[in-house]
């Protein structure tokens, strides 16, 4: 068996450079590469000039910075950029929070703990736009369920939807609602694969449960927690479909991100303008997550 | 820790859970059964009467079987990219976790690109205009495969790294030509993994709602989330058709859900903490 294995090892480094004799043939990358690369890489760095011009789809004319110009001059689109940036603070600082409280729930001996993954779990998996249609007739101001049920315990219900203060919150609480199950999960996996001696060690030097949380758990599902948040910061930066079948990025533009925005823009015509604000949103990925994920790595290093 | 005090949080989570979980699908349930008219007070009543069956029939045949049409498009949509989803990202996988080039970071780096940069829209529409696949069913079937390949390469690179290669190199000698190795051998040694991709991307696809909104406009080429962003115009005073429609393309994502519950959970979380 070994003399077999240290022939074929023999093989394979033998072949890696004759490209033909390669078990690992390099043509293996051809079809995503073709498909990702026309419809993804392409698009995206034509972007880069797009973004730079008045354009119909079939003419262009350059204008320089003034998409961008623009875009920063107006104040709704400013107030799209804010708001994005608040929706994606306030989903995934929740998640975070509720996602690590479920799964400590869920990994200890609770009961029906089957049912409850399950229930939490379901949502991720329902469509974005029936969630957000379903929500919004719940929240009615005075016909919907959410505020009759607090009228019930003597508490006028806000209008969740109409009022320009709360409905970008209150988006983003569906959104939450929506994506805990996930954050969840993989707060779960985090937990269940701390190795049960720390916990022991801890018992003996008589820890008691807060500092158990405090001081193996916590620090110790930090993967878990750099993935949830880049993963729900991210999505939350892009989020379109959850706006769109909620608000429409109204009332007025007080629930408007950038994603809805492109989204006007290239409805109202707008090719360069719109393309601009996709570069804005890209830009604005870059510098918040690429920092962001460096600081979540790095600290996970020192541990 | 008393039996008691555990015995309570247990059932404080129940109790919580059904309320903030469960109502709004049992809303969704009970709308659908109901008549124009009840439906339109949006309550948590029962339904005074069986209407589910003349609210699915109102829905299926509304504007020519619209529907219909739908449910085929998301059904080939959905099979088609998640077919080549697996394929192609697991060959990437397969030959990104054995072959170690220069280029590796490259691709690495490129992937890594795919999963945060927002595609760019109105440039890819035109680039499908210029290739001819704007508004077509199989234009949309590419995008999906492109949108989604960062994910799934990521997830086969993981599994494919734990598969010990003296596998393939004892294939090799048994005389086993690349495709042999990859498509007999490693691909069916894949099938954990391939299962939680079929499972995310499907589910991905199948929901999807932007990218059909941009890039399949019109009626003829809907897509199930498109029916009922169409008909939430059109019914916006009949509730109870719009959460008919909802019920009724929340089933395949249910069903997805029944058969494949532990696979979603252990995939994803394989996926999602080591990548």
């Amino acid at each position: 068996m070994t003399a077999l294995s240290e022939a074929g090892s023999a093989i394979s480094h033998g072949g890696g450079r004759a490209i033909r004799r390669s078990p690992y043939p390099g043509w293996f990358f051809l079809p995503a590469a073709l498909v990702y690369g026309i419809l993804f890489l392409a698009p995206t760095l034509a972007s880069l000039y797009f973004s730079l011009t008045r354009w119909t789809l079939f003419n262009s004319t350059f204008i320089g910075l003034d998409n961008f110009a623009q875009f920063f001059r107006e104040p709704f689109l400013v107030q799209g950029l804010v708001n994005t940036v608040i929706y994606a603070v306030v989903t995934s600082g929740l998640k975070v929070v509720l996602g690590m409280l479920l799964a400590l729930l869920l990994t200890s001996a609770v009961m029906a703990r089957g049912y409850l993954r399950s229930v939490v779990f379901f949502p991720v998996l329902v469509s974005t736009v029936g969630v957000g249609i379903t929500f919004t007739v719940l929240m009615h101001p005075t016909q919907g369920m959410i505020n009759e049920a607090l009228a019930l315990l003597g508490v006028k219900g806000p209008g969740w939807l109409v009022d320009p203060k709360l409905a970008l919150l209150s988006v983003a609480l569906v959104d939450v609602w929506k994506g805990v199950g996930l954050a969840t999960v993989i707060y779960i996996a985090g937990i269940v694969a701390i190795p049960k001696d720390y916990y022991e060690a801890a018992r003996i030097d008589g820890a008691t449960k807060w500092q158990n949380f405090l001081y193996v758990t916590l620090p110790l599902s930090r993967p878990a927690t750099a993935t949830v948040i880049t993963l729900s910061f991210i999505g939350g930066l892009r989020t379109f479909d959850l706006i769109w079948a909620m608000t429409r990025g109204g009332p007025g533009f007080s629930s408007d991100t950038i994603a809805s925005v492109i989204y006007k823009q290239y409805q109202a015509g707008f090719y360069g303008l719109s393309t601009a604000g996709n570069v804005v949103l890209f830009i604005l990925i870059a510098i918040l997550v690429v920092p962001l994920t460096m600081l979540l790595n790095r600290r996970q290093g020192h541990e | 820790m008393t039996k008691l005090s555990s015995r309570l949080i247990g059932l404080a989570a129940i109790l919580v859970s059904a309320v903030v979980f469960l109502v709004p699908f049992i809303f969704i349930i009970i709308t659908a059964f109901k008549d124009k008219q009840q439906a339109a007070l949006l309550d948590f009543s029962w339904p005074n009467g069986f209407h589910l069956w003349s609210n699915l029939v109102e829905v299926v045949t509304t504007r020519n079987w619209m529907m219909v049409t739908a449910f085929i498009n998301s059904t080939i949509l959905t099979v088609a990219s998640v077919t080549l989803l697996v394929i192609f990202a697991a060959m990437v996988g397969f030959v990104l976790a054995r072959r170690k080039t220069r280029f590796n970071g490259l691709i690495e780096f490129l992937i890594l690109a795919g999963l945060m940069i927002p595609p760019a829209v109105v440039p890819t529409i035109w680039l499908l205009q210029g290739i001819g696949l704007f508004g077509k069913l199989h234009g949309l079937i590419l995008i999906e495969v492109a949108y989604g390949l960062p994910f799934s390469i990521i997830l086969y690179r993981a599994f494919i790294a734990t598969i010990p290669r003296e596998l393939d190199e004892a294939a090799i000698i048994d005389g086993a030509r690349p495709l042999d190795v990859f498509f007999r051998v490693i691909l069916p040694l894949l099938w954990p993994v391939t299962v939680t991709n079929i499972v995310v991307q499907s589910v991905g696809v199948f929901n999807d709602f932007t990218n059909p909104l941009y890039y399949l406009p019109g009626n003829a080429n809907a897509t199930v989330q498109l029916t009922l962003y169409n008909f939430q115009s059109q019914f916006n005073t009949s509730y109870n058709l719009l959460f008919t429609n909802i019920l009724l393309i929340t089933i395949p994502p249910l069903l997805v859900f029944l058969f494949f519950n532990r696979h979603i959970v252990a995939g994803m979380t394989a996926g999602a903490v080591k990548g």
